[in-house]
């Protein structure tokens, strides 16, 4: 359902903001303005400006961000966990567009480095969205092998082209940075599965050691599931990783055509 | 809040197993308009200063009478096909949403007959 305005609660108080200073004598700062929010208080969430001395600073977003929790201000929150992307923890809007902070440096920022928390998806804390929909989704599509074939004494044999189809498929680590960049993922969310969960589908698509790929095709083929994809595009631009998730989509509505010849 | 497992709000009402139709229908009324708006454009930018009987004869002609019901019959199936999907995108509430799409149709279905009928009865026509 399009909720094309935030709520009342959601809106940005501009004039909460508060502003911590870079410590005297500090060369080379920038400003890190800051999504806040706060569930345990009423307010409505506002943005921090921390400045930051660069010269005892890490390059990433994510050094900036662990340096401002660590020496300026504890409370402020956010996921992060391997720093270097490879477990999508730290997924955030930065600079306007979605990405890792671990993988993005601060020097590609010009300006103030403006982080918020994924857009349009409901916020726990700061920039720590609620992923529940985003993971149930995901087990929704049901991400592992199905096969009616007795398993065999050793490994599934896969030959390396079929293997190869998989390249650009399996190293998503489902950030959600694509499908919170999407607009129909914004709209009908609650529907439509989006691009991570739509390539994880097609990766199940098309291993040639699955043997559930009818019924894979027929849980997607439905108008909100799968074809809200409308090839914005904005998931294979902002993908951290380089992978281009609405190829995937575009080959599972090549697969459904194929199938009806 | 829903005491719904998020799986159970995720998988909602399953699959509706179809919008593969959907989807075709809109690529190959695409593909059809091309050639048809191209044909309607230029033939519209030839003769819109020629008067009323040259308009009427070249009606007349069954290649063009032909060509007119193509082009109304690809262009009014597409565009209720693009509408629907404006519609599932932005309006909310299932009641309104149904109901828009009921009207979207008929309206289209109406426009078309008109289109058809208004092309038919000249080219058959005296």
């Amino acid at each position: 359902m399009a909720q094309l305005t935030l709520p009342k609660n959601s809106k940005i108080d501009k004039a909460a903001g508060k502003t911590f200073k870079a410590p005297a004598g500090a060369k080379n700062v920038r400003a890190f303005k800051i999504y806040r929010y706060d569930p345990d208080t009423q307010a409505n969430p506002r943005v921090d400006t921390y400045e930051v001395d660069m010269d005892a600073c890490g390059p990433m977003v994510l050094d900036a961000l662990i340096k401002i929790k660590n020496e300026i201000d504890s409370t402020l929150t956010f996921r992060r966990s391997c720093r270097e992307g490879i477990c999508g923890s730290c997924a955030m809007n930065i600079d306007g567009t979605n990405t890792l902070a671990c993988l993005h440096a601060c020097g590609d920022v010009k300006g103030d480095v403006k982080i918020y928390p994924l857009p349009h998806m409901p916020v726990v804390k700061d920039l720590v969205p609620d992923l529940t929909h985003f993971y149930a989704q995901y087990a929704s599509i049901e991400p592992w092998l199905k096969t009616d074939t007795p398993p065999p004494t050793r490994e599934r044999l896969q030959s390396e082209e079929d293997r190869a189809k998989l390249d650009g498929l399996y190293e998503c680590i489902l950030c959600a940075c694509c499908s919170t960049s999407c607009p129909s993922y914004w709209w009908n969310g609650d529907r439509y599965l989006g691009p991570a969960i739509l390539m994880a589908a097609y990766r199940w698509l098309v291993d040639s050691r699955d043997e559930a790929t009818g019924e894979r095709l027929d849980q997607l083929e439905d108008p909100f599931k799968l074809y809200r994809c409308h090839t914005i595009l904005n998931c294979s631009r902002t993908c951290p990783k380089g992978l281009n998730p609405a190829k995937a989509i575009a080959e599972t509505k090549k697969m459904l055509v194929e199938r009806r010849g | 809040m829903s005491l719904r497992s998020p799986l159970s709000q995720a998988r909602g009402l399953g699959s509706a197993k179809d919008g593969v139709h959907h989807w075709w229908m809109q690529r190959l009324t695409a593909l059809a308009l091309i050639p048809l708006s191209l044909w309607f454009v230029f033939s519209i930018a030839r003769y819109h200063l020629a008067d009323y009987s040259t308009m009427i004869l070249w009606l007349h002609n069954p290649y063009v009478a032909i060509a007119l019901v193509l082009y109304f019959t690809a262009l009014f199936y597409h565009s209720a096909l693009g509408v629907q999907v404006v519609i599932e995108d932005y309006v909310a509430g299932e009641a309104l949403k149904l109901g828009s799409i009921v009207l979207m149709k008929l309206a289209h279905f109406a426009l078309a007959a008109a289109s058809i009928f208004a092309v038919l009865k000249i080219a058959f026509g005296a």
